[in-house]
């Protein structure tokens, strides 16, 4: 077993240092692990790979607003150089322009709002496309056989769809939990596919992304608060078993309880994700920084090391901001008061 | 673009993206399954709980069984006892009832043949009578001095009293 991994890491190391090369082998240590905040970003193309001087590039839309101009779409290969791929200043497109940070500008500098399909959004389509297409032909199953046992897409979904309702719903948010079920059960799915979709080469950095953690916390923030019952308001205003005076200091600590919450959580996610990304992608510059065989071989081994710990992560990730949105949710909607919650 | 500093754009997308995604499937996907387990969960507690009321009403259905059977053998010994007993008493009865009989037609059969015997030898006391009578009135009528001729003549009384 170790053997064969290591012959395979030994290969993979060749392969990689054989064409990716080209990219990396710069003067400065700056240029060469440049690509892991590139790949850790989100993008307005999705590159692929860059065989010698011929870069694999998927161009994708910039769609823009501004209150002048109006909704006006562009390609990202409008806003760069055709040869070398780069954005910058210099190719701006009818008064937009991509600076060479990937960022989005106006040569004018009025105010607009990008909404363009970047990568991340693209990635996000296609997590979203899985999913709806697993959860989709699962019901179809059960559409067509009635209460049966399962099998296919349902046999896969199954047990996750009886792990959220049992383990996670039921048990952290009570007797009205089969509410929020769906919810959960499409924030899991959706988390854990962009956690292990992410994980493939070239894929995109989705949930990584603090955008997307951010919109999923948000949502969990108002369904948590939108739900919230009395007792839930009573605790954050007038917490109970406090004496007055001491209210002045807990209610305000309360109310920002009520938003480190969807913090916690849009954080938790963006860290644990992008962090696993920048850690693989560190060991892979390692071998380009050294230019040392030897350390390609190692750090492959490593790289297929937490690759495998980044599969486990996925999943538990998924679990945790699951768990934690039906725990919020759960505090506001529970019947009992809890005294003991501090 | 940025590590820390969402843009607006994915914002954007993900937002209404997801929501969309999420009332796709709860509507399509997540009721109709929830429904389904939910339907195939009660399906499987009914069926275990019938299973479960059908096993105790089979060991409730052994035991009346059990029962009824020890009850028909206690019966059985009962009727069979009963009937060896009968059958005893019967064979005792009829044993006596038969020597009883026997000793009567023994009884019976004695006394006719006493009677018999009696009349027959009455009879034979008569007829001796008679025979006597008979020869000796022939001897007399016939009277006769020859002692040949009265010796033939016995003779021939003594042939028809053999006839007779």
């Amino acid at each position: 077993m170790t053997r064969k991994l290591l012959t395979f890491s030994l290969l993979l190391s060749a392969f990689m240092l054989g064409f990716a090369n080209p990219t990396f082998a710069s003067d400065s240590e700056e240029d060469k692990t440049s690509f892991i905040m590139h790949h850790v970003v989100d993008s307005h193309e999705w590159h692929f790979a860059t065989i010698g001087q011929t870069h694999v590039t998927l161009p994708l839309p910039v769609i823009v607003y501004s209150a002048d101009r109006g909704l006006e779409f562009f390609k990202s290969s409008d806003f760069q150089n055709h040869d070398t791929h780069k954005f910058g200043k210099e190719y701006a497109h009818e008064g937009y322009f991509i600076d060479d940070h990937d960022r989005l500008g106006r040569v004018d500098g009025a105010s607009f709002i990008e909404l363009s399909i970047t990568k991340n959004v693209v990635m996000m389509f296609i997590v979203m496309f899985l999913v709806a297409y697993l959860a989709l032909s699962a019901a179809n199953y059960y559409k067509k056989n009635g209460a049966v046992a399962p099998k296919g897409a349902a046999a896969i979904l199954e047990p996750i769809v009886i792990f959220v309702r049992d383990e996670i719903a039921q048990k952290s948010i009570g007797p009205k939990y089969k509410k929020f079920v769906p919810y959960l059960i499409t924030l899991f799915l959706f988390v854990w596919f962009g956690n292990l979709l992410g994980l493939l080469p070239g894929a995109a950095n989705l949930t990584g992304n603090i955008a997307v953690t951010m919109v999923l916390a948000v949502l969990t923030f108002i369904i948590t608060n939108v739900n919230g019952n009395k007792e839930y308001w009573k605790h954050v205003f007038m917490t109970p078993g406090v004496p007055p005076l001491m209210l002045l200091i807990i209610v305000p600590v309360e109310i920002i309880g009520l938003f480190t919450k969807p913090f916690a959580l849009m954080v938790r996610l963006f860290v644990a994700i992008t962090a696993g990304h920048i850690v693989i992608l560190g060991f892979i510059a390692l071998a380009f920084i050294f230019e040392s065989i030897t350390i390609g071989v190692v750090s492959t081994v490593m790289v297929t090391f937490i690759n495998i710990i980044e599969l486990l992560v996925a999943t538990i990730q998924a679990y945790v901001f699951t768990l934690f949105s039906a725990m919020y949710i759960g505090s506001a909607v529970a019947e009992h008061a809890h005294d003991d919650h501090h | 673009m940025d590590l820390i500093n969402p843009g607006s754009g994915l914002i954007f997308w993900q937002l209404f993206g997801f929501l969309g995604l999420l009332f796709i499937l709860i509507k399509f996907a997540w009721k109709p399954m929830l429904a389904a387990l939910e339907e195939r969960e009660s399906s499987i507690q009914n069926a275990l709980k019938a299973a479960e009321s059908a096993r105790n009403e089979m060991a409730n259905l052994k035991a009346d069984n059990e029962k009824l059977l020890a009850e028909a053998r206690l019966e059985r010994d009962v009727i069979l006892k009963k009937a060896q007993e009968a059958s005893v008493k019967m064979i005792e009865e009829a044993k006596n009832e038969a020597s009883k009989v026997a000793a009567l037609q023994i009884e019976n059969a004695k006394a006719v043949i006493e009677t018999e015997k009696k009349a027959a030898l009455t009879e034979v006391k008569n007829q001796v009578a008679i025979l006597t009578l008979e020869v000796t009135e022939k001897l007399l009528r016939r009277n006769l001095t020859d002692e040949k001729a009265q010796k033939a003549l016995v003779d021939e009384f003594i042939k028809d009293i053999k006839l007779n």
